[in-house]
């Protein structure tokens, strides 16, 4: 599979609310294929997040310049307009976020979040089958007692559980493209590897392309063919994962890939 | 259902006396033991006794049944008036709230005008202009009621928008409508529903001011702020005509201000 789902010419993204614009994405072209994953580093301030919520159409337009293009299997996304958006985008696109206490509405019920979008892509569904389908979502994800879960609250999930929801509600329209948007920096390593599991999984299965924004190289290499460097709103490197780890070309990459820290080194301590 | 003892004691003092005033109101509307309105030449400035238990006033009417009829005319008021009050109130906190911009601007300037007058002027005005009566009154007081709640809800809405589960409602593709009142209005209800019970005592309050000043509920008709108001002249021959609506009015506001604390400390 060749053909290209995503596609970011020149994107620009720049903020006017102080007297001096300041410029948060600089100039960043990218690609990404059907069922690929393609991981963004940096490290914080870098550009990472405003470029997902760019390509999700998340940006909040009032203070704020955006220039270049988005296409999106060959419709330009970044200047359409919302209802024209709305449409395909939700079906087509979704996101997890990095912080799972503040994802999940706290005042509504776990299945009726997971079939919000449900309700909106596949309005000739009934109650039963959109039932259905989402306690297949969350089995899916690897929710022991989905139906327990379904009738649960917020509150009474676990970080981990909570992002597994979060990748099921995500998920259910089958999206062509997932946005992770640091989905594993909230929690602890262990679940951090389930969830990069999962999502691998879901990738092979459902063949999702998967932009995964993370600042842990180490997760990236684990699950990334390729991957994008970048630093202070510009694209440093882009590459084979393999290639950028064992060559990286750039002094910045160099001191990312140096920053991982090591167990030989811990040992001695 | 949590166990009755785990709620703060205000909370508890604040619902038995809520619930008794509620219990005296619904009872009002179905018996009174004299007629309100119906007067005894032979009973006229009666102090309390078993036949009747608040005394009779000027005109030989039951204080008691007067005082049932007239916790029902007020409460009914009240809760109009903060029932206009919240429902403008979040409609114009959630779309200045949510969608802020140019519409946030010019709609808070105005609430901020409406908000400069005291509530009792900007109804004495009103009721200038239209004329007395209770629906006057309520629609006058409910207008003035609406600034405070806006703003309340338009806190919260500020708050909320930019939180993750609405920004993948929106990616969603849910419409902003279905977001304002479906995803996020339900957030707020902690914060309104304890500012509805203080906007609620502000409207028993200003009700009871309005009728003491004529404007309100007009006789023969009773309401607590009336029956203050006919009550103050003979504060010293029959004092139980004044104290038992008095104190009435101050047990409804006690127990909606305790019941409320109750709410925020939970």
């Amino acid at each position: 599979m060749e053909d290209l789902l995503l596609e970011i010419k020149d994107l620009n993204i720049e903020f006017h609310d102080h007297d001096v614009p300041e410029r948060v994405v600089n100039g960043l072209n990218m690609k990404l294929k059907r069922g690929e994953i393609l991981g963004i580093v940096g490290e914080s301030g870098s550009g990472k997040s405003m470029t997902a919520m760019a390509i999700a159409g998340l940006l909040r337009r009032h203070d704020m310049k955006i220039g270049g293009e988005i296409n999106f299997e060959g419709t330009e996304i970044l200047h359409a307009s919302r209802t024209e958006i709305r449409g395909f985008q939700g079906d087509d696109i979704g996101i997890i976020f990095q912080e799972p206490m503040t994802s999940l509405n706290p005042v509504k019920r776990i299945g009726w979040q997971v079939e919000e979008s449900l309700r909106i892509h596949r309005p000739e569904m009934s109650k039963a089958q959109r039932y259905a389908l989402a306690i297949d979502s969350l089995k899916s994800v690897e929710l022991e007692e989905p139906e327990k879960t379904y009738k649960k609250y917020p509150h009474e999930l676990s970080g981990g559980m909570r992002q597994r929801v979060m990748i099921a509600s995500a998920m259910i329209c089958e999206p062509k493209l997932l946005i992770a948007d640091e989905p594993t920096t909230a929690l602890d390593v262990t679940i951090q590897l389930q969830i990069v599991k999962l999502l691998q999984r879901l990738n092979r299965e459902k063949n999702t392309s998967i932009l995964f924004i993370s600042h842990d190289l180490s997760l990236v290499k684990q699950l990334c063919a390729k991957i994008l460097v970048m630093h202070d709103g510009r694209v440093v490197e882009a590459g084979d994962t393999l290639e950028i780890f064992t060559h990286p070309k750039e002094a910045y990459t160099k001191e990312l890939i140096g920053a991982i820290p090591k167990v030989e080194k811990m040992k001695q301590l | 259902m949590k166990k009755w003892k785990s709620y703060p004691v205000n909370f508890r003092i604040g619902a038995v006396i809520t619930g008794i005033m509620l219990l005296l109101i619904v009872v009002g509307f179905f018996y009174t033991p004299y007629n309100p309105t119906g007067m005894d030449n032979s009973a006229k400035l009666a102090a309390p006794s078993l036949r009747h238990i608040m005394g009779c006033d000027n005109f030989g009417r039951d204080i008691f049944s007067r005082v049932l009829k007239g916790m029902g005319n007020t409460f009914l008021i009240a809760l109009a008036t903060v029932a206009i009050g919240v429902v403008c109130g979040i409609i114009v906190g959630a779309f200045t709230g949510y969608y802020g911009g140019w519409l946030d601007e010019i709609l808070m300037r105005v609430n901020d005008v409406v908000f400069a007058f005291p509530s009792i002027l900007l109804a004495l005005v009103f009721v200038s202009i239209f004329g007395t009566g209770k629906y006057n009154v309520v629609l006058a007081l409910g207008i003035a009621f609406v600034p405070s709640f806006a703003r309340i809800v338009r806190g919260e809405f500020i708050k909320y928008r930019d939180m993750d589960y609405v920004k993948s409602a929106r990616l969603a593709g849910v419409s902003s409508l279905r977001i304002i009142f479906v995803h996020i209005l339900p957030n707020t209800m902690t914060v309104l529903l304890s500012s509805i019970m203080i906007g609620f005592n502000n409207a028993v309050l200003a009700e009871a001011g309005m009728s003491y000043l004529g404007i309100g509920v007009q006789p023969p008709d009773a309401s607590l702020g009336s029956m203050l108001s006919e009550a103050q002249t003979y504060l010293f021959s029959a004092p139980n005509y004044a104290v038992f609506p008095g104190l009435m009015i101050i047990l409804m506001v006690l127990g909606f201000s305790l019941l409320a604390d109750g709410i925020k400390e939970r």
